[in-house]
């Protein structure tokens, strides 16, 4: 039961150890890096085993109850997004044992690592709603100092850009938190739901709701907030961006606003379909226009930067359908993109280290040279493009049963017909990259860096041909927590009295 | 960076020890009076600030400055997380209070809360003073 | 009432600077604005009328103190907002380094 502080400890831990270690003996700082979350992949499967039994698992910080002290809430859907911060932290540490050589200052890319992990893992376990702005602040701002990492000019203007709009965004919602305890003067998220309820439907309610879902859709890069992730997503080192695309935002932008609609305002698709509604034109908004644009884009990783807005947009959409097909269907896609999307930026990532550069039109003939990374890139791609039996069909499949359940036909049409999009920009790249015959002097990537991308080749392969018994023991429960609604706030005070 | 002038250095000297046991007098009284940990902190990277614009960096390097702060950072952050990690060990709650509570008003007492002000201060001075070193730098205007 | 709506006023000024103003270092001072603007609507949300300041210095205090709980947030926020400005001003350094110019208009390298 106290493993539960261990998931944000453990990174702080090693986060403040690797200073000192770093400048001891270099190598050290990556494999304190890599051993912690390995630890944290370990915890994150001990913690999705105990959620099948209690639903929700109550910590006390410090022994103070609420509402007046801090709790950490960790039902399925927060171990959900543990296990998926884990691993593609796991893979991105193992990745970047090689690859940082190219940068100096390694042990400072570790300590950031280790607290955007930090941070990431508080904010899904957190039951507290200042917690929540305090671990998104340090996750945030540990996710600026790495865009800006490798300091040349191009990467110095995309962090500025991404700051500027993600501070936006922070502020925004601590505005939100300070009319809410206005109102409610309390901050668990628990007692925050009980007390809501009084207030439901006022103007003041809305406009709450919609500050929160304006700074979460900054984080979550939905179109039209979407502008820094297309220049910020080149411009970090490839386990970076792949750690952004991959599971950053959507733990902050996708994750938050799922907990406050769902839990904390208590909003459903029965009560309030035009709320969700409008999260569905967001969420095809995001994916048609991003899509396009993705299209026409020449280089390798802002062609994938768009694809995630893309993505992100489909989860939306799921979340917007809003019945238990959709919800389950969101949060699979959750997990299948972060597998997807964190494979196909480390395959850009193994690209440039061997070859230097990541415009389209100068790579060619890659292929046969590197032959590991293109066979992960093809999964990854046959994954992310929906095709059977990889984890991204039964995701996308899960979706579309949604919107037919709930007699939106026609939306489960055009989320076929938009798919025919993702396929195309990633041929795009397939074409260009991998297909095409031409002369390279690439090297194969180094052995860790394959390991790190045959992992995520594994586990989508494994996720994709066990999909039921995923849907039954992860991925379901986490649906049935969020449409839970309302009796979330019983079972944290119901769970108090257990003294776990 | 050059130092200020004669003035100012005697100044300095004279009043640099005032600043740095007023800022640990208000880190180690944060459980009683107003201030603590962060508003402690702040103070005694003040006075290591003053100590840098004042004498220049010929009295200290700004290598030595810089890896001086940087462990010390380190040591403030390890002691807070490791005494809220003492209190899952010893006691069985993450960040629990576990050391005796005293009597009230006296200095020793509210069981591990100095303890957690004196790391919070040790942070925040080191940290402070990384961000000056950080910044105050001017080789940038003049490089590529 | 009035004073909340001035607190709101002065975020939306803030708002304004980082919105339309050119110069990098006049974008950060925005943000100083708009982090002052919300500490201080969360200082004045836990106001009573003829409270005191929420210190313990004798054991048989009178009990009207004002709410010390959003103290302590806006302390927390505080910090929060030392750590972005600081990375902030870091980069715009940086910046100035490489592009030799402090107007956002031109330091246009990325498009979209």
């Amino acid at each position: 039961m106290s493993f539960i502080p261990l998931y944000f400890a453990l990174p702080l831990v090693s986060a403040f150890l690797t200073p000192i270690l770093g400048k001891i003996y270099k190598p050290l700082a990556g494999l304190l890096s890599l051993i912690t979350s390995f630890v944290l992949f370990i915890l994150a499967l001990y913690g999705v085993a105990i959620t099948q039994e209690v639903p929700l698992l109550v910590y006390k910080m410090g022994n103070w109850s609420p509402p007046l002290g801090i709790v950490m809430a960790f039902d399925s859907m927060s171990a959900l997004m543990v296990l998926t911060i884990s691993i593609v932290v796991f893979a991105g540490a193992l990745f970047s044992l090689r690859y940082m050589s190219h940068y100096t200052g390694q042990w400072k890319f570790y300590t950031l690592l280790m607290l955007i992990t930090a941070g990431m893992m508080g904010l899904s376990i957190t039951g507290d709603l200042f917690n929540m702005f305090v671990f998104l602040e340090i996750a945030a701002i540990a996710s600026y100092a790495l865009v800006a990492f490798g300091v040349e000019a191009e990467e110095l203007e995309a962090s500025f850009k991404y700051m500027v709009m993600g501070e936006i965004g922070g502020l925004t919602f601590l505005l939100a938190i300070a009319l809410i305890y206005a109102k409610v003067s309390t901050l668990n998220l628990a007692d925050i739901s009980n007390a809501m309820q009084a207030i439901r439907g006022t103007t003041f309610f809305w406009m709450i709701i919609g500050m929160m879902l304006f700074a979460f859709s900054i984080k979550a890069a939905l179109v039209p907030f979407h502008s820094w992730l297309p220049d910020a997503h080149p411009a970090a080192p490839a386990p970076i961006s792949s750690l952004l695309s991959g599971i950053f935002i959507k733990v902050l932008g996708i994750y938050t606003t799922a907990r406050l609609v769902f839990n904390v305002f208590g909003l459903s698709r029965a009560t309030d379909p035009l709320f969700f509604n409008i999260l569905i034109g967001l969420g095809l908004l995001s994916i048609a226009f991003a899509g396009l644009t993705a299209l026409n884009q020449g280089d390798y990783k802002r062609l994938l930067g768009f694809s995630s807005v893309s993505q992100i947009g489909y989860i939306m959409l799921g979340f917007g359908i809003g019945n238990y097909e959709g919800v389950a269907g969101a949060i699979f896609f959750i997990l299948a993109h972060a597998l997807a999307k964190g494979l196909l930026f480390l395959t850009s990532g193994a690209v440039v280290y061997s070859t230097g550069t990541r415009d389209l039109k100068k790579l060619a003939g890659l292929g046969e040279k590197m032959s590991t990374t293109a066979w992960s890139w093809r999964f990854g791609f046959l994954s992310l493009a929906g095709i059977p039996p990889l984890v991204g069909f039964w995701a996308k499949f899960y979706i579309i049963k949604g919107a037919l359940k709930a007699d939106l036909l026609w939306l489960g049409l055009v989320a076929i017909i938009l798919s025919v999009l993702t396929l195309a920009y990633l041929l795009k790249i397939e074409n260009s990259v991998f297909m095409k015959k031409g002369k390279s002097d690439a090297k194969p990537a180094p052995f860790t860096m394959r390991i790190a991308m045959v992992f995520l080749v594994v586990l989508i392969v494994l996720l994709g041909v066990g999909f039921q018994q995923i849907i039954d023991f992860i991925v379901g429960p986490a649906a049935h927590a969020l449409l839970r609604g309302l009796e979330y706030s019983q079972l944290v005070f119901g769970n108090i009295a257990l003294n776990f | 960076m050059k130092g200020m002038s004669l003035i100012v250095k005697t100044i300095t000297d004279i009043v640099i020890g005032f600043i740095f046991i007023y800022g640990v007098y208000i880190i180690l009284h944060g459980h009683l009076t107003p201030g603590g940990g962060f508003a402690g902190g702040v103070i005694v990277a003040g006075a290591f600030i003053l100590e840098i614009l004042a004498f220049g960096t010929e009295v200290k390097s700004e290598k030595r400055a810089k890896l001086f702060s940087s462990i010390w950072e380190s040591i403030g952050a390890l002691l807070f997380i490791g005494v809220a990690l003492l209190g899952l060990i010893v006691a069985g709650t993450f960040f629990l209070n576990f050391l005796p509570k005293g009597s009230p008003f006296h200095l020793l007492s509210a069981g591990i809360i100095p303890f957690c002000n004196i790391a919070i201060g040790i942070k925040v001075g080191a940290g402070l003073f990384s961000i000056f070193l950080a910044l105050a730098a001017t080789k940038y205007v003049a490089e590529d | 009432m009035l004073i909340f709506a001035s607190c709101i006023l002065l975020f939306l000024i803030g708002l304004y600077a980082i919105v339309t103003k050119r110069n990098l270092i006049k974008i950060a001072i925005g943000f100083a604005l708009v982090e002052y603007a919300v500490n201080l609507l969360f200082a004045l949300i836990g106001f009573k009328k003829d409270a005191l300041a929420p210190i313990i210095t004798r054991l048989d205090t009178p009990h009207n103190f004002v709410d010390p709980i959003p103290q302590a947030l806006v302390l927390t926020a505080i910090v929060i907002a030392l750590g972005t400005t600081a990375l902030m001003l870091a980069v715009i350094m940086r910046i100035y380094g490489r592009y030799k110019t402090f107007d956002i208009a031109k330091i246009k390298k990325l498009k979209g």
